[in-house]
């Protein structure tokens, strides 16, 4: 879905919101389908939690929401919720006749976004369409989150060098439709900072090393966090990072097997100077390639990427954008977006500059998480993107960012498969060697990180997506950090530096914007604050950037995202570059 | 009007379901959701769900032979049809079923046959009544060509 949310239902949102119901009660069924019937949702039901799982799986981006009744013959509701929170993200909502407390935290801390009891009234159900909502918004306000930190890491000039967080945050996830029109209006306020944990490389390290202490199939929060043995780390704070951890193994497995299958397509042949749709959204493959310069933005503009009409160079603005995108679903706020572009912007500064003002213009108010922002924010990019020259050497870099974004994108519906594979990223972040690989020399530490984060954020898939691409990243980060990236590197400056230092892979910057991503609660993140990505816009910057772009894309560019990643998904407007 | 005094009959019997504790909120609800596209919902409704409920009761009964008894599955039984009881209202039954579940969880064997034959007898009642009360409102919606009531 390039697009995403451009979904028919958006102008009558949340009318035509697709709702899969699951009970085993055929009185119940038959019950809630009239119900939601007459709230002009879409409605399907079935009889087993197996049968909805696949229904979902069959058609990704099918359902926006899934009701589920807590009792099922075949699985437990509770694991169905699970599963589709980990595996397509979507908001669940938990039915009961038992209203027991015990049972209500049990789905609440399984992700549920509410629990009903039966008997259920119409009333409760007319509003079912305020989670799909929210997390929409979320996703946005993560993705600008990310970028704010990101933005902040480059500055903070800590020693990012090699932690280039790749901020392949893939906003695509926005595909929530219908919501980009309508919800716009209410984007503008983020004054709701909500305290989030900042997952650093470090931390995430950690994280995975409990995770595969334990054993990815046993895993659980709990565990997790008392093997982590950080104090002031919360039980909800691994749960969360746990659950976008998930997702991004499924994505990276999906990842590499897209690659296997491109083998490498974009990649060879980045025309740094190819603007063109390619990144917007789903063009995302293209962009991979010019986007190499991107990959800059990847740190910051993911956000727009969602939008075709950037194309190619802003592939990595596309990542970039789509991170911000994401964060600029809050279309209400153009502001964000300015920064996100911006931020990408000084990713991508690289080039133009300039063209990043017109991006805050166009952003369009509704973009809420879709696309319309970002789009602009996405020109912008394109302009900035135009890297090409010194950098469409950096578009293999950028691809690589891309490539993993893409690839997770290229199938939303792929990344809503994600099967958690269990791909352990624990601590090595497979994806490390595809940067290794590419930036060979100087990107090295790179590498991991950039391919972990595309392949997480780049996912335009949902919102989740978002989150969890985070995490990966994390681990990214910190492998190819091994200096110790510091996730919490917010300072764009930092990335700057990095980047002028050429010589250094500085991927920093990209990789700060990862891991500005990653740490933040993606969830929470409450972006939306202007950003203050305007500092990339250091020409100087540019100059250096391209170098390990150049780098690693001479040399074996393993962009595996540009290839492989179809990046369709990422097209959905991460950014592909 | 003709149908008038059959409306209010009809209108007299849906009102004495709830005043005998038959029917609860839940019911009114189904019956909002009735309309021109779903004329009979309400009675559709509770024809799926004497079917199921049916099945449930078979499966109670064969639960209540065994020795010993298997509270957990019980219980499970239970728990279904209190589900599907909720579902359009079925007030008294409703309760029968929960107090069935409390002595599942107390694993008192006596009670559990107890209050499953206070339940089969509620239920038994709601159906006849319930049935009844749909017929006499078909009749009145067919003579008066008008909504029914409620």
């Amino acid at each position: 879905m390039e697009n995403g949310f451009s979904s028919p239902r958006s102008e009558s949102f949340p009318a035509g919101l697709r709702v899969l119901v699951v009970d085993d009660d055929p009185t119940w069924l038959k019950i809630l389908e009239k119900m939601l019937k007459k709230c002009a949702y879409d409605v399907t039901t079935c009889h087993l939690a197996r049968e909805a799982l696949n229904l979902l799986r069959e058609r990704k981006d099918g359902y926006d929401i899934v009701i589920s009744d807590v009792n099922m013959p075949d699985m437990d509701g509770f694991k169905l919720l699970e599963h589709v929170g980990l595996e397509m993200d979507l908001p669940v909502i938990m039915m009961s006749v038992d209203g027991e407390t015990s049972k209500v935290m049990k789905g609440v801390q399984h992700g549920a976004c509410d629990y009903l009891l039966k008997p259920i009234r119409m009333k409760e159900l007319r509003n079912i369409w305020q989670h799909v909502f929210r997390k929409k918004i979320h996703e946005i306000r993560d993705i600008e989150h990310e970028n704010i930190d990101i933005i902040q890491m480059s500055r903070n000039g800590s020693d990012l060098d090699d932690g280039h967080m790749y901020c392949g945050e893939d906003f695509n996830s926005k595909k929530r439709k219908d919501f980009d029109k309508n919800d716009d209006k209410d984007f503008g306020d983020h004054s709701t900072k909500k305290h989030r944990v900042v997952w650093s490389v470090d931390l995430h390290q950690k994280f995975v090393k409990a995770v595969n202490q334990i054993g990815f199939d046993k895993v659980g929060p709990k565990k997790i966090l008392d093997l982590m043995n950080v104090p002031w780390l919360t039980r909800e704070n691994v749960a969360s990072h746990l659950q976008k951890y998930r997702l991004y193994l499924s994505r990276l497995q999906k990842e590499n097997d897209l690659k296997a299958s491109f083998g490498g397509i974009k990649h060879s042949d980045f025309p740094p100077k190819d603007p063109a749709a390619s990144y917007g959204h789903q063009s995302s493959i293209n962009l991979n390639q010019n986007d190499v310069a991107n990959g800059y933005q990847f740190c910051g503009s993911n956000f727009v990427a969602q939008d075709a009409e950037t194309k190619n160079n802003e592939g990595d603005l596309k990542i970039v954008s789509e991170i911000k995108r994401t964060l600029t679903a809050d279309v209400s706020d153009p502001q964000k977006m300015r920064s996100s572009q911006s931020f990408s912007h000084s990713f991508a500064s690289l080039e133009t500059e300039a063209s990043y003002p017109a991006f805050d213009s166009t952003n369009p108010p509704e973009f809420s998480w879709s696309e319309n922002p970002e789009t602009q924010i996405k020109k912008e990019h394109k302009t900035h993107l135009q890297l090409e020259d010194g950098y469409s050497q950096l578009p293999p870099h950028g691809q690589q960012h891309q490539i993993p974004i893409n690839q997770l994108q290229s199938d939303p519906a792929v990344t809503s498969v994600l099967s958690l594979t269990g791909r352990d990223m624990s601590g090595s972040i497979e994806i490390k060697p595809l940067f290794n690989e590419c930036k060979s020399k100087n990107v090295s530490h790179v590498s991991p990180t950039e391919s972990a984060i595309d392949t997480f954020p780049i996912q335009t898939k949902s919102q989740l997506i978002n989150h969890q691409s985070f995490e990966p990243i994390s681990t990214v980060i910190s492998s190819m950090k091994p200096q110790g990236f510091n996730l919490s590197i917010t300072d764009l400056e930092s990335c700057q530096r990095n980047l002028t230092s050429a010589s250094d892979p500085n991927f920093a910057p990209i990789n700060e914007d990862l891991t500005v991503w990653l740490q933040g609660d993606y969830y929470t993140m409450n972006f939306g604050q202007s950003i203050d990505f305007i500092d990339y816009d250091d020409p100087g910057f540019l100059a250096e950037v391209p170098f390990y772009l150049y780098d690693p894309l001479t040399s074996d560019f393993q962009c595996p995202i540009d290839s492989t990643t179809e990046c369709p998904i990422v097209d959905q407007g991460l950014f592909i570059a | 009007m003709e149908g008038s005094p059959l409306l209010r009959q009809v209108a007299h019997q849906r009102q004495a379901l709830f005043d005998e504790g038959l029917l609860d909120e839940q019911f009114v609800q189904l019956e909002e959701l009735q309309d021109r596209t779903n004329p009979n919902f309400v009675e559709e409704i509770v024809t799926t769900y004497y079917q199921d409920t049916s099945r449930l009761i078979l499966n109670i009964e064969q639960e209540l032979e065994r020795r010993p008894l298997d509270f957990g599955r019980l219980d499970g039984y239970v728990y279904q049809f209190k589900g599907s009881s909720t579902s359009f209202g079925a007030k008294k039954v409703k309760a029968e079923c929960s107090l069935f579940r409390e002595y599942c969880r107390a694993g008192n064997g006596e009670g559990c046959m107890r209050t499953f034959q206070q339940l089969k007898r509620e239920y038994a009642t709601l159906k006849r009544k319930l049935e009844a009360y749909f017929q006499l409102a078909r009749q009145a919606r067919l003579t008066q060509t008008a909504s029914p009531p409620g």
